[in-house]
């Protein structure tokens, strides 16, 4: 069974559509878990195999953000799962109330020192969300300017917060995410933890708002504990040009062990929508209505971080 | 009406090729290419006028010829063609705008057709993922062809403003390839090993040279004012062309690239500049719905079959075959007694 456990995050869609279609053929033995010849093992193999040589010949596609769905399938999100499952076990409320198809924007609450929540949010969605879809994050041009950070972000399909970009991505009704407290929020001290900061310039709500698409607020709970910053380090950030150096109990003090993060139960609940399409068009433009959604949002994000705070046991567990 | 069109650049490659292409049109009643030095290739029926458009004797040509419409193609994105940066820059520039004062001045001008390129958008992290023809540069380039780009972009928009009679296209391609045009990135694809930036992968477009060569039909028999994004669909990530070509890379730490580009550059290889660099470390990608509406054309090669096409035609060494992996992937699947997804696939569809 656990050679079974182990195939699961290797597979990509196109595997999963064929045993699908397989065993429909071999009805009514609807549940044995190969339909093809072989050994479990032996498929998994050849899965793997076949992902190799296309990684080593360039045979896949990537699009025009730069997107590897390939990649993202069978190595990004496979290596994040430990992390998701076994060290922070993420509890995950409301998937339902994303849609399943069309554009739709996410936004939620950042924090952790480290953007962990960003990640784990977009495992959430993927491996809970009855079409699995994939999270496009938004995030700061540091990320893109930075080594290898930029190139994986890029490939697992995320790409600058500019208005050119969600709108690109909502139009084309992919479902976006942002973390409009930007370094302000992953940034803030331990003492500032759940209390959300300034939204940015609402330039994502505008976006919505231009391409009619559901707002949904989302507020983790957990991240704050990862990596508890009791101080900002400033001339080294200033060196290093980052928007904060963190000294957390166990970092810079333990060296690479305290890169660990610590194991917090995480909670990331998806809020109702807030609908967008009943607004004129060319309310995008109405800065007021823009900054009273972007409050709205907000203020229930806030309220329901204090709700799942007071519901969590431990932080712990 | 009697068209007599004009092609500047047409010793090299794709100057030549497009006078041979527009000769062979039963519209157009002269063709004329122009250049310094007189062409290597076949240019079909056109004739060719010695001249050089950095001095004024090319508006004695224009008036000669009575020409109608000027196709300008004499821009050189690689110094090793011209023969030094220098000299490049001069043809570049002072050569646009020569030729457009001479263009000023000829009454009969009714169509300019410019071909610029798309390093006019500079590359950086703080582009969005495609450049409409709208989009202000992030990153403004400041040195070599993108910087020549820019400027002569520049002279062409004020030479439509003093003449707002003739019908100006600009058109910004991505990268020519096709079987004989250097380009910049034709000659970075035929280095022995490739360095890339260390930890970036950039988004890569390519135009295959029959498309581009069509579009710049289309514009100077047609009426397409404005500016235009040329590209092929799709994208590739320079990883993944790299891995196509089967050519080994060797991954540059970026503040480093710079010298390693002088060395490639001084071995006569191939031109490194500072926006080069830029645009390998974080690509660029351009919107081409505007050429799609108004010209009515979507490239029949899109970017990966342009740099397939490429790869076949320049014949450049593979060191892994993709075919030889196929099979012994096949082989380990078969030792363990499985099917590989192709062939799975092939079963299902075959029963």
């Amino acid at each position: 069974m656990m050679v079974d456990a182990q195939i699961i995050p290797f597979e990509d869609d196109e595997a999963r559509n064929r045993r699908r279609l397989s065993s429909v053929d071999a009805t009514p033995a609807r549940d044995l878990p190969q339909a093809q010849p072989g050994t479990p093992t032996a498929g998994a193999v050849a899965e793997w195999l076949d992902f190799l040589r296309r990684r080593v010949t360039g045979d896949y596609t990537v699009d025009e953000f730069g997107y590897d769905a390939d990649l993202t399938d069978h190595v990004l999100l496979a290596s994040l799962r430990p992390l998701y499952q076994e060290w922070f076990r993420v509890d995950v409320r409301g998937i339902e109330n994303i849609p399943s198809e069309g554009g739709a924007l996410i936004v939620a609450n950042h924090s952790g020192t480290v953007a962990l929540d960003s990640l784990m949010t977009q495992l959430a969605v993927h491996d809970h969300h009855s079409a699995h879809r994939h999270l496009r994050m938004l995030g700061a041009n540091l990320v893109f300017s930075t080594p290898f950070l930029g190139e994986v972000a890029r490939k697992a399909g995320h790409t600058l917060a500019c208005n050119a970009d969600s709108d690109r991505l909502l139009d084309a009704g992919e479902l976006v995410a942002v973390w409009p407290e930007g370094f302000k929020g992953v940034g803030k001290k331990f003492s500032e933890r759940y209390k959300l900061q300034r939204f940015g310039r609402g330039g994502f709500i505008a976006s919505a708002l231009k391409a009619q698409v559901p707002i949904i607020p989302v507020s983790i709970v957990g991240a704050e504990e990862t990596y508890p910053m009791l101080a900002n380090f400033t001339p080294l950030a200033r060196l290093f040009n980052l928007p904060y150096f963190p000294i957390t109990p166990t970092f810079p003090l333990l060296g690479p062990v305290g890169m660990v993060p610590l194991p917090s139960k995480w909670i990331i609940e998806f809020g109702e929508p807030i609908p967008t399409d009943h607004y004129p068009v060319g309310s995008a433009d109405d800065a007021l209505l823009v900054f009273n959604l972007a409050d709205d949002v907000r203020d229930t994000i806030q309220q329901s971080l204090y709700r799942l705070l007071t519901e969590r046991q431990s932080v712990w567990r | 009406m009697s068209r007599v069109v004009v092609v500047t650049g047409v010793s090299r490659h794709l100057g030549s090729r497009m006078a041979r292409i527009l000769s062979r049109d039963a519209s157009i009643e002269r063709v004329i290419g122009v250049d310094v030095v007189p062409p290597r290739e076949d240019i079909g029926g056109a004739e060719f006028f010695r001249a050089d458009i950095r001095n004024p004797v090319i508006s004695k040509v224009l008036t000669a010829t009575g020409a109608d419409t000027v196709v300008h193609m004499g821009v050189i994105s690689t110094p090793v063609q011209a023969g030094g940066r220098s000299t490049m820059k001069e043809i570049n520039v002072i050569g646009s705008m020569q030729l457009l004062a001479a263009c000023q001045r000829v009454g009969t001008i009714t169509k300019f057709v410019m071909k610029s390129s798309s390093t006019v958008y500079g590359s950086g992290p703080k582009d969005p993922a495609l450049f409409t023809e709208d989009t202000e540069p992030r990153h403004p380039p400041t040195s070599g062809w993108a910087k020549d780009s820019v400027d002569v972009e520049g002279y062409v928009r004020a030479f439509s403003r003093r003449r707002p009679d003739v019908c100006v296209t600009t058109l910004r391609f991505a990268n020519f390839l096709g079987p004989k045009a250097a380009t910049p990135m034709a000659d970075y694809f035929a280095l022995p090993v490739i360095p890339t930036v260390l930890g970036h992968d950039a988004r890569l477009q390519f135009i295959y040279e029959d498309d581009g060569l069509e579009v710049i039909r289309l514009a100077a028999l047609g009426e397409h004012p404005g500016v235009f994004n040329v590209a092929g669909d799709d994208f590739l990530m320079l990883s993944q062309a790299t891995r196509q070509a089967g050519k080994a890379t060797v991954p540059v730490f970026e503040p480093l690239m710079a010298t390693v580009g002088s060395w490639v550059k001084r071995a006569g290889f191939a031109d490194f500049t500072a926006d080069q660099i830029r645009y390998l470390t974080y690509g660029r990608g351009l919107d081409t719905t505007r050429l799609k509406e108004k010209f009515g054309f979507t490239p029949r090669y899109t970017t990966p079959e342009a740099f397939a096409e490429f790869l076949r035609v320049r014949e450049l060494p593979y060191s892994l075959p993709g075919e030889r992996l196929e099979s012994l992937e096949r082989n380990i699947a078969h030792a363990l007694g499985s099917a590989t997804k192709s062939e799975a696939a092939e079963q299902m569809a075959g029963g």
